[in-house]
């Protein structure tokens, strides 16, 4: 047993401080405002102080901290993208998953477990092997496995899914799972030892904007003064942009999730398919989670379907037939915040001060670690940071687009 | 122990039911529960908890019961508290290391100390070590297991309709449903036990069924109404938006639609908090009531029952009533009020000691059995001795679905309890979830609701019924008793303690959201049915504010776990077939998928591989001719004076010019000026247009246009044919030869050109023909009714063998359209492919007012390309491994492309292909390298397309 567990023992009173200081009042003004206590928000703060020495911030959270899509994804970390900008940002922000346990002295629960996007069309294999040989160009660990190679890894599966065989696959040796909460659990004490403020249970009422400049914030709790404001509000993000009137393409879709009750572990890897809709991994609880692809209407609710539930189930049910007794313990949804070439939007905006971390749709949370930090750079700099230049809101207006659908759509 | 027989159970004492559980072998009777059956035989424990391991048996008999679960062959997770016995199960608790008698896993129990919430977040984590710890918590973690024996099994799903749906068939469910009747709606009354009457049936207060019950027994009037149809054993798993409730029972989902949903769901019996409450033998009274009245089972000889309420004091004496001897009854409250149960209790003889609470359970040996509690109040302390505990100290309402239908709640002080504030359109409450408790106002109650409900859904007029107040709170607000050396737990699934909640909260974690994620209370399989109300008790207490203000998780489906075979149904995954599909089976077709369809990939011969048989199929239609399905392309018509109005807006090309009986390549792009289908344009008259669509994009495509009609409100209707028509493409040197025999059409030259467009009759069959050379060679696509398409086949072959007709599949088709340097949206475009990119510019009609995509266009074209799509071909003597499609373009080290296709061409002797690369190297002659996935380059060279009969001549009537 690790030595750490012993002072539990051994004191009297719990010895665990407060994560997150509270404070009572909002200042009348911070250095850097940052919209949205989930984990990109967060991040940024951390980032903001831990390499830049900005500490005068604060983050406003309307729920509680890691309640939006930080706590409602599936937790999978990969960057076998499909475009130069995409692999080469995600591939920083899995180096920085490494690490981020020990940094954050919090187990994260980072279980590297290998994952597997499944093709069951010769185009769907076309589109792997295209990602394969990118993935491999930027150094990122990737290759087209065929079906015995997806056997050995997951013998249990059936290889004929129903109407759909598996082809082949694209393995990313290097794909993780994480324990959500405790991302933002861990960037928010991190930002908090470092002086942020987070302040939850505060709504963002208006953002005060003159002469094309930021000034301040208007919040369900008071004025705040400041000239940098981050947006990272995810599903949100419409609603922020419009106190701004910056246009954006972007659309919210509502995106669902199901999980079983728990099972002692049988599935080790992660596994995804897009024709069947399906990305599924075992948690460390032993409860399958287990997605599918957006809802195909746009709805700026977190309501739950039958319909989803049912369609994911059949499809489960197609790769692991003898899974007919498992029950579907519990469902959910969050807003996805989709961009038409499925690469988000992060950095400046035609509003001084004004920045977006923002189109981060299905792909967000395996975009924490690089989110936080290319955004703090941003921020501290006023100049985008290296790995974000693919990602500028400008792309629309220049016909410049990154690509992303082939690697994000179902993959997440 | 087993009761002589009750009035009212459920057993059927005729029928004996032989069962194994954990090795050894047990009877019960048709009826009994997995629980109720083992606690009958006195088998011991029942199961062990999630975390510590420690012994657990009965706490609700309600289907919360979730440390007694059993692994039952393949299915894991089978709640024995609720699942009917069944004669020859064989059955094991789960999650036992070494047996349930002797689980070494209970050592945990006494590193408790070590393990305080969240401790798995403190340690563990060095970069090294991690994957050790990780497969050591893998050991130690999850439920039942999974056999990857079970079959996949396949049930059908049923859709219901109603008028009023009632969730409960308690006194107020059984009244709503029958006041909702009377005023003629169709009612469905759901309900997840074996048997109607809810807590009607168990609460009796000692003698028999209460009296005014059987002067008026709603459960049979509701039985006798036409009106009503009742469901047992079915539960309501989730509410979904207008109304659609998934029920589960009997084996089956059924997605029922209401006009109106009145939730009579009752109400959970909540927990005590305090040291041991977990021993077996602890259990709520409501258990011990189920267990008497339905199953006969007297589960303790000596009880302490703990009690808040005038529950407690009726389970009391249907305790006492059925042998057991009631040690004292404990009641938290000061003062007592005096009711009818406890003055029956008192009246009895039984010790009843106001202002006392448990302060610690005493256990029997290995903790397999309570033999004492600890008794306090009025300042003393003193120990009772007995076997059972029974907890009786409040509820909390079973809202799950009121939260999913987007109720409202409130904190009721006078109830301290959550009762609906607000409730959406079209759904009601009553009974216990609607915080009336007492018997005859929950039939009020019911009978409001219901009557209600009917009047929502179109059936006469709401009544006015007034229901009357409660007399007393029958809910505790503070049930809880701290201990110094804890194990007093709050969550049974996850062996949660009170000082764990005390952590969390110092830790920060003072949201109840986030106190539920830090500390996983109600997380577990029960989702917090027992826990959530104490958690939220205690973060209310530690923070200094109200439970009002503290408030409530989101509740989400499902109401209980529900097995994934109900809800994937058949697993009805629908695959198309063309009309052709028997032909092609009968000509030994090799089948693949094309988007939904099934496709011939080529046609198997038994003495040639793969390879050989593609392209035998494509010399066959260069040198003779062929015949190939393509009946799954999309066929759409456009009919009315805006016809060609419509296809000019969604189309690049300009179509308003198109001469009636002619025909035009069709190229479709998305606001963003992305290319994303294909096709041809027929034009059949001035205002009707047939024409084609891929095979993947013919849903999309017709849903898109069918919005963009509606949206732009122009004068013409779109049709899908793509479903109704077969066709097929007769193509080669001598289609004109063969098809001539089976029309009397002109097929000349000057009478049907290329690209024109013919209405005629093919082999006695009606059938458009259109000139088309998307394989290269003279032929005619033939579109029939689907009816006909067999017979138009017959008809094509058997005429065919005079010419060597072959049919030919989809990969012989690619090489024969690759050859002529046609390209496939999908594979030689993705999805930033804009027209310029492809080579389509020739489309491309800039000058019309507008077409989706145009304004983009316009930005895109004055733009430097950035990639241009080139022919390649290698070495006609290269013989190694050639490049696959999606091998990337090297240049400089750097990515400057990828093939999008490529195969070796017998017409041409060589590989031939088609890839992106950056402009500087799209001129023809140009050296290209190509990485292979072992990281070696192939060398090719930029090549002029169409690789095959550039100038077109194939089309032209030869000189």
């Amino acid at each position: 047993m690790p030595w750490r567990l012993l002072r539990f023992a051994t004191t009297k009173k719990h010895p665990e401080p407060r994560m997150f200081t509270e404070h009572a009042e909002l200042k009348p003004s911070y250095d850097v405002v940052i919209i949205g206590g989930g984990g990109h928000g967060l991040a940024a703060a951390y980032y903001l102080g831990r390499d830049h020495g900005i500490t005068n911030v604060a983050v406003l959270e309307k729920g509680y901290i890691g309640g939006g899509n930080t706590g409602r994804n599936t937790t999978i970390i990969r960057s076998n993208y499909l475009t130069p900008e995409g692999v080469k940002f995600y591939d920083e922000s899995v180096n920085l998953w490494q690490d981020l346990s020990q940094e954050f002295d919090l187990n994260l629960f980072y279980a590297n477990r290998g994952h597997f996007t499944l093709a069951h069309t010769d185009s769907a294999l076309r589109t792997m092997r295209w990602r394969a040989e990118v993935n491999k160009h930027y150094g990122v660990d990737s290759e087209v496995v065929g079906p015995d190679f997806v056997k050995r890894a997951a013998p249990m599966i059936n290889l004929s899914c129903g109407h759909a065989p598996i082809l082949g696959a694209l393995y990313h040796a290097p794909g993780s799972i994480a324990r959500h909460d405790a991302v933002a659990w861990g960037y928010g004490r991190g930002a908090d030892m470092r002086g942020a403020e987070i302040h939850q249970q505060t709504e963002v009422l208006g953002i005060d904007v003159r002469g094309g400049k930021v000034c301040g914030v208007q919040t369900s709790r008071g004025y705040i003064a400041t000239d940098k404001v981050l947006c990272a509000v995810a599903g949100f993000t419409p609603r922020i942009l419009d106190m701004v009137d910056i246009k954006t393409p972007i659309t919210i879709h509502p995106l669902q999730a199901m999980v079983s009750e728990p099972l002692k572990p049988w599935l080790d890897p992660i596994l995804v398919s897009g024709s069947l809709h399906i990305y599924v991994s075992q948690s460390a609880r032993g409860e399958l989670v287990m997605g599918a692809s957006l809802d195909p209407y746009e709805l700026h609710s977190t309501r739950s379907t039958l319909d989803f539930v049912e369609g994911l189930s059949a499809h489960m049910l197609d790769m692991f037939p003898f899974l007919s007794h498992v029950k579907v313990m519990r469902q959910w949804a969050g807003m996805a915040d989709m961009t038409p070439d499925f690469a988000p939007i992060m950095g400046k905006t035609p509003i001084e001060g004004f920045y977006l971390d923002a189109g981060w749709g299905t792909w967000g949370f395996k975009a924490t670690p690089v989110c936080g930090k290319t955004m703090a750079h941003t921020i501290a700099t006023d100049t985008p940071h290296p790995l974000i230049n693919g990602f500028s809101l400008d792309r629309f207006r220049n016909y410049s687009l990154t690509g992303e659908k082939g690697a994000a759509s179902v993959g997440h | 122990m087993r009761l002589p027989p009750v009035p009212g159970e459920w057993l059927d004492r005729s029928v004996d039911v032989s069962f194994s559980f954990e090795g050894k072998t047990y009877r019960g009777h048709a009826g009994d529960t997995i629980s109720s059956a083992l606690l009958a035989a006195d088998a011991g424990i029942l199961g062990r908890s999630f975390k510590y391991h420690r012994p657990r048996s009965v706490l609700s008999m309600a289907n919360h019961d979730v440390n007694a679960v059993c692994q039952w062959g393949d299915r894991p997770n089978v709640r024995a508290d609720v699942t009917r016995l069944q004669a020859g199960m064989d059955l094991a608790a789960v999650n036992t290391f070494g047996g349930l008698k002797s689980d070494k896993a209970s050592v945990l129990g006494s590193l408790s100390r070590f393990l305080p919430v969240g401790f798995y977040y403190k340690s563990f984590h060095t970069k090294r070590l991690f994957p050790m710890w990780e497969r050591l918590f893998r050991t130690l973690t999850g439920l039942g297991k999974v056999s990857f024996n079970t079959p996949h099994i396949r049930t059908a799903k049923r859709y219901g309709f109603c008028d009023v749906l009632v969730i409960g068939a308690g006194p107020s469910g059984l009244a709503a449903a029958l006041a909702a009747a009377e005023q003629g709606a169709e009612v469905v009354v759901v309900d997840e036990n074996a048997r109607a009457g809810g807590s009607g049936g168990y609460v009796r207060g000692g003698f028999g069924p209460q009296a005014e019950q059987l002067a008026d027994d709603p459960l049979t009037r509701v039985l006798a109404h036409p009106g009503v149809r009742l469901m047992t054993e079915t539960y309501a798993a989730g509410y979904y938006a207008d109304h659609w409730v998934a029920l589960v029972g009997g084996d089956v989902l059924t997605k029922m639609r209401t006009k109106s949903v009145v939730v009579a769901s009752g109400a959970y019996e909540q927990p005590a908090v305090f040291r041991n409450n977990d021993l077996p033998g602890i259990m709520l009274a409501s258990a011990a009531q189920r267990l008497i009245y339905r199953y006969a089972v007297r589960p303790m000889q000596q009880a302490v029952v703990l009690t808040a309420n005038q529950d407690g004091y009726r389970a009391a004496l249907d305790l006492a009533a059925h042998g057991v001897e009631i040690v004292a009854v404990l009641d938290l409250r000061l003062s007592s009020t005096a009711s009818e149960p406890e003055l029956a209790v008192k009246a009895r003889g039984i010790p009843v000691l106001p202002g006392h609470h448990i302060v610690e359970a005493l256990p029997g040996a290995n903790g397999k059995s309570v033999v004492g509690a600890i008794v306090a109040g009025r300042g003393k302390m003193r120990t009772l001795a007995c076997d059972g505990i029974l907890m009786s100290i409040g509820w909390a309402p079973a809202a799950n679905l009121l939260y999913q239908a987007g109720t409202r709640m409130r904190y009721e002080q006078s109830l301290e309890q959550f009762v609906p504030d607000t409730l959406p359109p079209g759904v009601f409450a009553c009974g216990r979830v609607n915080g009336v408790h007492t018997l005859s106002a929950r039939r009020l109650d019911g009978q409001r609701a219901g009557s209600a409900a009917a009047a929502h859904a179109g059936f006469g007029d709401a009544r006015v019924i007034t229901v009357p107040a409660e007399m007393e709170c029958p809910t505790h607000p503070w049930p809880i008793v701290a201990h110094p050396k804890g194990k007093n737990f709050v969550d049974f699934d996850e062996d949660l303690q009170l000082k764990d909640f005390e952590n969390a909260v110092q830790e920060g974690f003072d949201n109840i959201e986030l106190l539920k994620r830090f500390s996983t209370v109600g997380m577990g399989p029960s989702q917090g049915k027992h826990s959530n109300m104490n958690a939220l008790r205690i973060l209310a207490r530690l923070t200094g504010r109200e439970p009002q203000q503290v408030g409530t998780t989101t509740a989400r489906p499902f109401f209980h776990p529900v097995p994934m075979s109900l809800l994937g149904g058949r697993g009805f995954s629908p695959e198309r077939r063309t009309p052709l599909h028997a032909r092609h089976e009968a000509l030994g077709a090799q089948w693949m998928m094309a988007s939904v369809w099934q496709r011939p990939e080529h046609y198997r011969l038994t003495d040639k591989d793969r390879q050989q048989c593609i392209r035998e199929e494509a010399m066959a239609v260069r040198q003779n001719v062929g015949l190939i399905d393509v009946g799954t392309l999309g066929k759409l018509e456009v009919i009315g004076p805006q016809a060609a109005e419509l296809l000019e807006r969604v189309y690049i090309s300009k179509y308003a010019n198109l001469k009636v009986g002619m025909t035009r390549y069709a190229v479709m792009c998305d606001e963003s000026g992305v290319v994303i289908d294909d096709g041809v344009v027929g034009r059949l008259a001035e205002d009707h247009f047939y024409f084609t669509t891929t095979t993947s994009g013919a849903a999309t495509i017709y849903r898109e246009l069918s919005r963009l009609n509606t949206m732009w409100r122009l004068d013409c209707g779109i049709v899908n044919h793509t479903g109704a028509f077969a066709a097929v493409n007769l193509a080669g040197p001598k289609s004109r030869a063969l098809l001539s025999r089976l029309t009397s059409l002109d097929l000349s030259a000057t009478a049907f050109p290329y690209l024109a467009l013919r209405e005629g009759v093919v082999a006695g069959i009606p059938a458009r023909l259109m000139r088309v050379g998307f394989v290269g060679e003279w032929g005619y696509e033939i579109h029939v009714p689907a009816n006909q398409g067999a017979t138009l086949w017959d008809a094509l072959m058997a005429a065919g063998k005079a010419f060597a007709l072959r049919p030919f599949g989809v990969e012989a088709q690619r090489l024969l359209r690759l050859e002529k340097g046609h390209i496939i949206i999908g594979q030689d475009t993705d999805g930033l492919t804009n027209p310029f990119d492809v080579g389509l510019e020739w489309a491309l009609k800039m000058d019309k007012p507008f077409f989706v995509g145009q304004r983009s266009l316009h930005v895109i074209g004055r733009q430097p390309r950035k990639q241009k799509l080139v022919g390649f071909v290698l070495d006609a003597q290269f013989n190694g491994s050639a490049p696959q499609e999606c091998h990337l373009v090297i240049d400089c080290g750097e990515i400057a492309g990828r093939v999008t296709s490529i195969a070796w061409s017998p017409t041409l002797g060589c590989h031939i292909g088609l890839a992106f690369v950056r402009p500087e190297l799209a001129e023809t002659g140009t050296a290209i390298a190509i990485r292979l996935t072992d990281r070696s380059t192939v060398s090719a060279t930029v090549a002029r397309t169409p690789f095959y009969d550039p100038d077109n001549l194939k089309q032209k009537e030869p000189a």
